[in-house]
């Protein structure tokens, strides 16, 4: 019976086709925003998991100064080396670690300039930030110790400094100091926000510090946790160590600062996730809408086809087959219009991460809450309708004109 | 013509009958009794006793054709008997079972498998085959897709329409459409077809066809006809006429 329901449904539709359209539009275009929004929304929040991500994963950096920006923003002591040797002695779950110190100069190769940041950094740096040297070698452990001054340049200083010639074995020149290039790093690309991940000269903390700097302070230090979901008590671990190290008084504000890259991420998807989840809301009003249309048409489509439905009571339908007919009718509505919109949603969706170059996910989730949404919308527009139906008298059904 | 079986009271009365929890629909007995029947419209000034304290009785195999002048409540009589409506006091008795104890699905499923109806309007469903409008009593009786389609294309044959199964309402005329519609009530193989009015709208040759056809109908299948009309000639295809006046039956009762 259902069966056939279905297939008279369909027919009915099709008998309709243009109105029938029409009304499931509402719900397309409904579905469809919905589908749209979710799917472009979750392609930000994706890019920016993974932009964060790229910067370093599961990482954490401290620094010297108070956290809050601004006017009250204290410079704060840079690190020793005992603070980097404290944390990784005496906080636990820490993966890999690195001092760093850095400074934004000019570096030089013949008569091509470049400013850009020179870092001195460890061995851990690399892993920390997920920089992999692409050819050559990283740093030795002699010239680490040594403070040999040697680098490992960027793909954006090499582009600019050896545009067309092969750096490795060169050697430029920063502040003073003559600079053999030994490696070179792979792209990472732009970062979140802001900066160019490639534009950066890297040499050995020891020699950034005796040649570069001239003394030997630390200007942050980058932890990656083993775990993402160690990060915070790591970061809690770390604070304490230097809240006690460097004698601040309960209460006192820090003059250090560890932020957490996870904190950052979390917030800005938790920013999109809230934007998607206000467009979609406002997407779901005009699936609303779309079902109000639904109401209207069967409506008057049952008033229309009176006679029809006192011809079906005469023959012996049940109330109840009538309903199912009106109902299923509405169903076969919405959710025509719902496929069109999960449809349109998606094409939609597909362009528009196209042109921001966001990646395009879809979520079967939300398709699948699409679909059972539209077939809701009908149930819930469609039974007022078809309830008017199957009340009808057939006496007076059959005398409707 | 093709032959149409008889219609099949035994095994569907059974059914019925156990369905509806009653004893089993006699066949033998009357198949139509109203028993002081009376119908009012409306209370008090505008009152209306649409039927006036009937009494009648139609047997199987009869054909009835009632008359009676505009209003006199023809049309109530018959949809009573159809099991559309029922009485405001007396009994209704289809088959020996009261229908004023039946609730409006189980009227339905009388109607269903034992009535066939053809309006006066036609009342075929719009922009729908004639093919499709004779499988509709079918669908409601669960008939698979291919059985229904073989009894309704038998159907058509039955009233001369089988050339015209894949058209629509719209493209038969007036008297392809009244054949049409008694082929769907007559598709089930009814005990009982009621025809209020069934030449109402049709030119002489159009009604002699349909009479003829009713007539095959009660002879050949055995099938009780219950007509309403406003010609006397079309009466005479009865066997008897009985006629209404102000509610109450005037001549023709037995
Ligand atoms: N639904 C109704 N509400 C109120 N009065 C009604 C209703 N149906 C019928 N009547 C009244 O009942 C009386 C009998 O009506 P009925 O339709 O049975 O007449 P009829 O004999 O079929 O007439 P006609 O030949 O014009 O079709 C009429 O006076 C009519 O006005
Ligand atoms: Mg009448």
């Amino acid at each position: 019976m259902l069966w056939a329901t279905l297939i008279m449904s369909l027919r009915e539709v099709r008998k309709n086709a243009l109105r029938s359209f029409l009304t499931m539009l509402g719900i397309m275009i409904g579905v469809g925003a919905v589908i749209a929004m979710v799917t472009i929304g979750e392609g930000a929040t994706q890019k920016v998991r993974s932009d964060v991500g790229a910067l370093g994963e599961n990482m954490l950096v401290v620094s010297p100064g108070a956290a809050r920006r601004g006017p009250e923003r204290t410079a704060g002591n840079p690190f020793q080396k005992d603070d980097v040797e404290a944390i990784e002695r005496e906080v636990t779950g820490i993966k890999a670690l690195s001092p760093t110190a850095q400074s934004s100069t000019t570096v030089v190769f013949g008569n091509q300039n470049w400013p850009t940041s020179v870092i001195g950094v460890d061995d851990g740096y690399f892993e920390v930030r997920g920089y992999k040297v692409e050819m050559g070698r990283s740093f030795s452990e002699v010239e680490a110790a040594s403070g040999t001054p040697v680098c490992i340049i960027g793909k954006t200083v090499r582009d600019n400094l050896f545009p067309g010639t092969m750096p490795m074995g060169q050697r430029i020149r920063v502040k003073q100091v003559s600079c053999l290039i030994v490696g070179l790093l792979a792209s990472k690309g732009q970062a979140a926000m802001g900066g160019d991940q490639d534009d950066v000269v890297l040499m050995p903390l020891r020699a950034f510090q005796r040649r570069i700097a001239g003394n030997n302070n630390i200007s942050s230090v980058y932890l990656q946790v083993e775990e993402a979901q160690m990060t915070s008590s790591v970061q809690a671990q770390v604070e304490d160590l230097l809240r006690e190290r460097r004698r601040i008084q309960p209460g006192a504000v820090d003059d250090f600062n560890v932020r957490n890259m996870q904190e950052i991420a979390d917030t800005m998807s938790s920013v999109t996730a809230s934007m998607t989840g206000l467009l979609g809301g406002i997407a779901a009003v005009s699936l609303l809408v779309g079902g109000i249309g639904i109401m209207n048409i069967m409506l008057v489509s049952v008033t229309e086809r009176t006679r029809e439905v006192g011809t079906r009571l005469a023959i012996g339908a049940l109330a109840s087959e009538v309903l199912l007919q009106f109902l299923v009718e509405a169903v076969v509505l919405a959710l025509l219009g719902g496929i069109l919109g999960i449809l349109f949603g998606l094409s939609l969706s597909y362009a528009a991460t196209q042109s921001l170059s966001l990646p395009f996910v879809i979520s079967p989730g939300t398709v699948a809450g699409a679909f059972a949404f539209s077939a809701a919308v009908g149930v819930i527009f469609g039974y007022l309708p078809a309830r008017k139906a199957a009340r009808l008298n057939p006496i007076e059904a059959l005398r409707h004109e | 013509m093709a032959e149409l079986p008889r219609p099949d009271g035994g095994a569907a009365a059974h059914h019925l009958g156990a369905a509806l929890g009653q004893a089993e629909l006699r066949p033998q007995t009357p198949i139509v009794e109203f028993r002081r029947v009376e119908k009012i419209y409306g209370e008090g000034e505008s009152e209306v006793r649409a039927l006036d304290g009937v009494d009648m009785r139609i047997d199987p195999g009869e054909f009835v054709s009632i008359m009676g002048s505009s209003g006199s409540g023809k049309s109530t009589a018959m949809n009573m008997i159809g099991c559309l409506d029922v009485p405001t006091s007396g009994a209704y008795l289809f088959r020996g079972v009261n229908v004023c104890n039946l609730d409006q699905d189980q009227r339905a499923l009388l109607r269903r498998h034992f009535i066939g109806f053809v309006f006066q309007g036609f009342n075929l469903l719009a922009r729908t085959t004639a093919l499709e409008n004779v499988e509709l009593p079918l669908v409601y009786r669960r008939v698979p897709a291919d059985e229904r389609r073989r009894r309704a294309l038998k159907a058509l044959d039955l009233v001369g329409l089988s050339s015209r199964a894949g058209h629509t309402s719209a493209k038969l005329s007036g008297g392809q459409q009244q054949r049409v519609a008694i082929a769907r009530a007559l598709v089930t193989e009814p005990s009982l077809l009621l025809a209020d009015e069934p030449t109402g709208n049709l030119d002489s040759a159009r009604k002699v066809e349909i009479m003829e056809l009713m007539v095959q109908l009660n002879r050949e299948h055995g099938i009780t006809v219950v007509m309403v009309t406003h010609e006397p000639d079309m009466a005479e295809y009865g066997t008897r006429t009985v006629v209404f006046r102000d509610g109450k039956i005037i001549s023709g009762n037995r």
